[in-house]
């Protein structure tokens, strides 16, 4: 379940974030805030995907760079907000 | 001692000249921005001191002495003019930010180019609309940024060359060229392409509430403006180690960014990586940053981390903090006072005025929330909205105007010249918001006197985002206007009737969401998607924009006997 996840997400964020031509990995640990691939006003719209995929709502202050900086991050703060991985 | 001394002494007793005198300009005929900014720190004896120390996200970090970005700018100008780029023509810099951003920009001006930095995340929209206005001529880039450049090209007729500075063994298309800036022979000596003041040196875009971005055209006189507010606002002296976080893709980042620290001989850091409040102390520990100059939305997003997070590294070395881009509020002045020991001074300026117009001085009492006073040499005022005459009461609200003649000041809006004298009333020049001043002479920001929306600072236009969520296939009607948020000062909200066949969900908004972001850039996606049965119009048809941003703010809707009949 968990590679499921992490794959869904890696997919979607090279979807959304990477531009089409790109030929840069993302690996579930690759830095997506701080390498600048997901900047701090899109992600609104990733913040939005989850919640939207996984039925939950993430508070703000739940909702940091740090948080959302890789794959294995963004897992680790779903599982706190029920997400069965 | 702060370098400006007594405020009041200094606007009492200001020319300009003393900038042309410490700066020695027009020295040999020299004007050029690129020549002061390295060939002259190097030729004062400061060649081998650091010009720029660089740190990637991956924490690897570059070093660039004065003698290094004179000749890498160089070497820069030369390739350009191999290239068959004349002076005159629009070269624009496309890329992060990376060390070839900084010096590039100088090798451009160095061969009397003019130099078009953009913003790395604009979308293709954003990007054809600025290249096509300006018809550049070069873009530098890098493989990261290439693929939408490419996929815009064929609507470009006047772009000759794109530049790749990191091609490394990647393969070129037709009309392309590699850079490698620092694998090519060091150019030692390049004849400098003699300018006057007056010649055009740098273009940056802007937007307005209508139509097109405007590109606010800056020429090499912006110089003698931008080396004396570092050196009297930042208080920018030998030994500081400074750090703008701005983007050279906006006006702070080059102005600040690159002219004014450099002029003045300064070391100055750069973290190119996202934002973290955690990375950016640990950045200020370990390059001992003293000077720091940042914007209102990291100050804020910093605040929301805590002082826990503040304590965790040690910021002793920083002496003076200063802000710019929205106004900064009063108890983020009180916040940094003490998680800082000493407040941020707010800077006022815009594009179009290149350098700082109203700010807080070191030395200055700073009242939290006020914009500060006039710079020395400007003459700056409150006007009525009406008559353009100064308003004489303290504490009455209207624009916040410059007599023109400042040696920053834009000479045009590209290729508009009908926007850029609508500029221009009973002599002043009217910046677009709106301002107080009080009894002592402070001013006090109220808001835009237009709809452009203001996010972390940066201004998006809200025309350019509903003609692109237009050509979304399920938006029929649509307005996007500012909306309040704690962090952004604004965020964009947008407003959309759909076409028949199409209803309202959150798969559909998120969809849109992302065709913004992709067209235009981050700063335009709608952070809020509002979707309506019908728009308010007036009776003649006009979707009434000021109604909804009113509604958003809380405000009065105002006059609304207009509003067509539903």
């Amino acid at each position: 379940m968990s590679d499921e996840i992490k794959k869904m997400i890696i997919e979607y964020v090279k979807k959304e974030y990477l531009d089409e031509d790109s030929d840069q990995e993302v690996k579930e640990d690759t830095k997506l805030i701080s390498s600048g691939i997901v900047d701090s006003f899109s992600m609104v719209s990733l913040k939005t995907y989850l919640e939207k995929k996984f039925q939950i709502k993430l508070p703000d202050e739940d909702a940091t760079p740090e948080a959302f900086d890789s794959v294995n991050n963004i897992i680790e703060l779903i599982k706190r907000f029920g997400v069965q991985v | 001692m702060s370098n400006i001394g007594s405020y009041e002494d200094r606007y009492k007793n200001f020319d300009w000249k003393i900038s042309e005198q410490e700066l020695e300009y027009g020295k040999d005929g020299q004007y050029n921005i690129g020549y002061y900014c390295s060939d002259r720190i190097c030729e004062k004896g400061l060649g081998s001191k650091p010009a720029l120390i660089w740190e990637g996200f991956t924490g690897e970090v570059k070093k660039y002495t004065y003698d290094d970005i004179r000749a890498y700018s160089n070497t820069t100008a030369k390739f350009l003019q191999d290239q068959g780029v004349k002076p005159g023509d629009r070269v624009c810099l496309f890329m992060d930010k990376i060390p070839e951003l900084y010096i590039c920009f100088l090798g451009i001006l160095k061969m009397g180019a003019i130099a078009q930095p953009l913003f790395s995340a604009f979308g293709e929209e954003s990007l054809i609309t600025r290249l096509d206005d300006a018809k550049t001529k070069a873009v530098l880039t890098t493989r990261k940024h290439a693929g939408k450049v490419r996929r815009i090209r064929k609507d470009l007729p006047e772009l000759a060359t794109i530049i790749i500075v990191d091609a490394d063994d990647k393969p070129l298309n037709a009309g392309e060229a590699a850079f490698a800036m620092e694998k090519l022979p060091r150019v030692e000596k390049f004849d400098i392409v003699k300018v006057t003041p007056e010649t055009a040196s740098v273009l940056h875009y802007t937007s307005g509430t209508t139509g097109k971005p405007k590109g606010a055209q800056h020429v090499h006189n912006s110089l003698v403006a931008q080396y004396i507010t570092a050196k009297w606002v930042l208080d920018l002296k030998a030994d500081d180690i400074y750090w703008c976080t701005a983007d050279p893709g906006w006006v702070t980042g080059t102005s600040y960014g690159i002219i004014g620290p450099w002029s003045n001989g300064v070391t100055q850091v750069v973290l190119d990586a996202g934002f973290s409040a955690q990375n950016w102390y640990a950045f200020i520990e370990r390059m001992k940053v003293t000077m720091w100059y940042s914007a209102p939305t990291a100050i804020r997003m910093l605040m929301k981390e805590g002082f826990d997070t503040v304590k965790k590294n040690d910021l002793s070395s920083l002496r003076h903090l200063a802000s710019v881009g929205e106004p900064l509020n009063a108890e983020a002045v009180i916040w940094s006072e003490k998680a800082f020991g000493q407040p941020f001074y707010d800077t006022f300026w815009q594009t179009e005025t290149g350098a700082m117009m109203i700010c807080n001085y070191p030395g200055m009492k700073v009242k939290p929330g006020s914009m500060g006073k006039p710079f020395p040499g400007i003459t700056a005022s409150v006007v009525n909205p009406k008559t353009y005459e100064p308003v004489d009461k303290p504490g009455t609200v209207g624009l916040i105007a410059f007599r023109p003649g400042w040696p920053s000041m834009m000479r045009a809006y590209w290729n508009n010249k009908e926007t850029y004298d609508g500029k221009f009333k009973n002599g002043w020049y009217l910046s677009g918001d709106r301002s107080s001043i009080d009894a002592d002479g402070y001013y006090w920001f109220v808001g835009r006197d237009d709809d452009v929306i203001n996010t972390a600072g940066h201004l998006v236009g809200p025309f350019e985002i509903e003609s692109a969520l237009l050509e979304h296939p399920a938006v029929a009607e649509s307005a996007a206007v500012g909306k309040p948020d704690p962090i952004n000062m604004e965020v964009v909200k947008a407003f959309i009737a759909l076409k028949p066949g199409f209803t309202p969900s959150s798969d559909l908004e998120m969809e849109i969401m992302n065709f913004i972001r992709k067209k235009l850039s981050p700063l335009a996606m709608p952070q809020e998607i509002e979707f309506m049965a019908s728009m308010p119009k007036t009776r003649s048809g006009k979707i009434m924009r000021r109604m909804l941003r009113a509604k958003e703010w809380g405000e009065e809707i105002g006059d609304i006997s207009t509003l067509e009949n539903d």
